[in-house]
């Protein structure tokens, strides 16, 4: 361990503002990229799923068709 | 092994899924290795004092930003070759990645050029190069965002991606021939020997980004193959399959 | 092959002269931007001189790639081009074709107009053919580079900012050589370098980019 005490570390020799604003845009953005993307994900298969829902609704209620899950 | 089979998004797609969290395993792996050792371990540096520990941040961003290009355009290449759907998704996925690396390489560097050069911004040649990738990737996805046929959209940013491949080293060469024509903007920063912990710890970051963007990019690409052929079969069944698994 | 690209090239300039107010706008821009730069960093004949080759050249660069949405747009809405690329010339010779044409009416006039506009910034005599000489090797480049972004964003929506967007980064070496062969003869130092980097550019631009344009050309045709 090359720290003496806890303020040293966050000090950074008087360059903490820069390391630790360099470091905080990285984590935050290497976090929010990701959290992102699952919520885009998300919000898609709802959307699909709503989708192939009603599609399956309109098929079954004039003819009765065999339904794509039908395919093992 | 039959590498065609994983070339069809039907096949890819299960398999992504299998290898995205193994991907972000090691990227947290990695990550906290590299920033344990980076941050915690090394020493300072003589000269530069503590700020020199962005380094560990700046170095694999940059890496990062320029291998994102030049894997991107390998797919896009690729893509316009066989024209494998596949290849040219994985190459759109990459784009906002390698722009976010690109902009973190900017922004780092930007604030270790404060304490070192004293200023935030010198139109040094990395820096000034870095900035140019950032335009590149910002003009692939704008042309892609445009065009509404995907197809189309594919191939014209494969090409673009091609081109700006080509480009790069002419324009690295011609803005570190022009930076030092022009002495008195020019700053150097000190070479200082580095540090086996250093170097330990900044090969440690650079793989952690390295695990993380495959990760991202691969999360990527399976919504743009889901949204692509959201009314095959194969994207039917998954998208129902997850509904069952819960969420 | 040689017909191919100079039937194009007469093509091309005859519809260009029949809209030579679009030229004529082009150039007044190039005069416009280059001379607004005094209004805004003062009259000081001293700063002038020095941001004279940077200035003259940003401002050809943006005025070069004013008409780069209408290369093949108009073509393209007529249905020539479907017609050229079913001919059995290769589209690329038809590119190279469009290229030069391009050049013609948009590099050459700013090239011959810029040691006009370089007098108001005060350079030497020297400098101002320096400047002409530096424009007519490298604005060749920024046509080829320049048909590409043309041909990639040929009838997509908001086309004009975005061969801007896409072809502004590629043209910084040409402004970097270009600015430079003219910084040199400003501070005395030989361009001889710059000049010779300048023309490899130009002859590697026009030389490969009708590849890729006709590549685009073919996947907005489809």
């Amino acid at each position: 361990m090359y720290w003496n005490s806890l303020s040293d570390f966050f000090a950074m020799g008087d360059h903490g503002l820069y390391v630790w604003g360099s470091f905080a845009v990285m984590a935050a953005l290497m976090i929010l990229e990701p959290v992102l993307l699952a919520r885009g994900r998300k919000k898609l298969l709802e959307r699909l799923r709503r989708q192939y829902r009603a599609e399956a609704i309109e098929r079954e209620s004039p003819r009765r068709a065999g339904t794509p899950e039908a395919r093992p | 092994m039959n590498w065609y089979r994983f070339a069809s998004p039907q096949a890819f797609y299960p398999l992504a899924g299998r290898m995205i969290p193994w991907f972000w395993a090691l990227a947290a792996i990695f990550g906290i290795a590299g920033l344990v050792v980076g941050f915690l371990v090394a020493p300072g540096d003589a000269r530069q004092g503590e700020g020199y520990r962005i380094i560990f941040l700046h170095v694999p961003a940059s890496w990062m930003s320029m291998f994102i290009y030049l894997v991107m355009a390998f797919w896009a290449g690729l893509g316009l070759i066989f024209n494998f759907r596949l290849s040219h998704m994985m190459a759109r996925a990459l784009a906002p990645t390698g722009a976010m690396f690109a902009f973190l390489s900017l922004w780092t560097g930007s604030l270790w050029g404060k304490p070192m050069w004293g200023t935030w911004w010198a139109w040094d040649a990395r820096l000034t190069s870095e900035l140019i990738l950032l335009f590149l990737y910002v003009g692939f996805i704008a042309l892609q965002a445009a065009i509404d046929d995907p197809r189309r959209a594919d191939r014209a940013g494969a090409i673009l991606a091609l081109v700006g491949v080509v480009n790069i080293p002419i324009i690295y060469f011609s803005v570190k021939w022009w930076n030092t024509l022009h002495q008195g903007s020019s700053v150097n920063l000190a070479k200082s020997s580095m540090a086996a912990t250093m170097l330990c710890g900044m090969l440690l970051c650079a793989l952690a980004c390295w695990m993380y963007a495959i990760a991202v990019s691969l999360a990527r690409a399976r919504r743009i193959m889901i949204e692509r052929e959201k009314d095959t079969l194969w994207v039917r069944e998954e998208v129902m399959k997850e509904a069952k698994g819960g969420m | 092959m040689l017909r191919v690209i100079t039937a194009v090239i007469a093509r091309d300039l005859r519809l260009a002269l029949r809209r030579r107010a679009d030229i004529a706008a082009a150039l007044f821009f190039f005069v416009i931007v280059v001379s607004l730069f005094p209004l805004g960093v003062g009259p000081e004949p001293e700063r002038l001189r020095e941001i004279a080759p940077g200035v003259l050249w940003v401002a050809a660069l943006l005025a070069a790639q004013l008409s780069l949405p209408r290369l093949f747009a108009d073509d393209f809405r007529d249905g020539a081009l479907e017609q050229l690329a079913l001919t059995p010339p290769p589209l690329e010779l038809v590119a190279l074709g469009k290229i030069v044409a391009h050049w013609l009416v948009s590099g050459l006039p700013l090239a011959l107009l810029a040691p006009l506009l370089g007098l108001q910034f005060g350079l030497s005599g020297e400098a101002l053919a320096m400047l002409a000489a530096a424009l007519f090797i490298g604005t060749p480049a920024l046509s080829g580079i320049g048909a590409i972004g043309a041909a990639l964003t040929l009838g997509v929506r908001g086309g004009g900012v975005l061969v801007s967007l896409l072809i502004l980064p590629l043209y910084t070496p040409v402004l970097i050589f270009g600015a430079g062969a003219v910084e040199a003869t400003v501070a005395g130092i030989g361009a001889q370098a710059h000049l010779s980097l300048l023309a490899a550019l130009t002859l590697a631009g026009v030389f490969f980019a009708p590849w890729p344009v006709a590549a685009a050309l073919r996947i907005a045709l489809e």
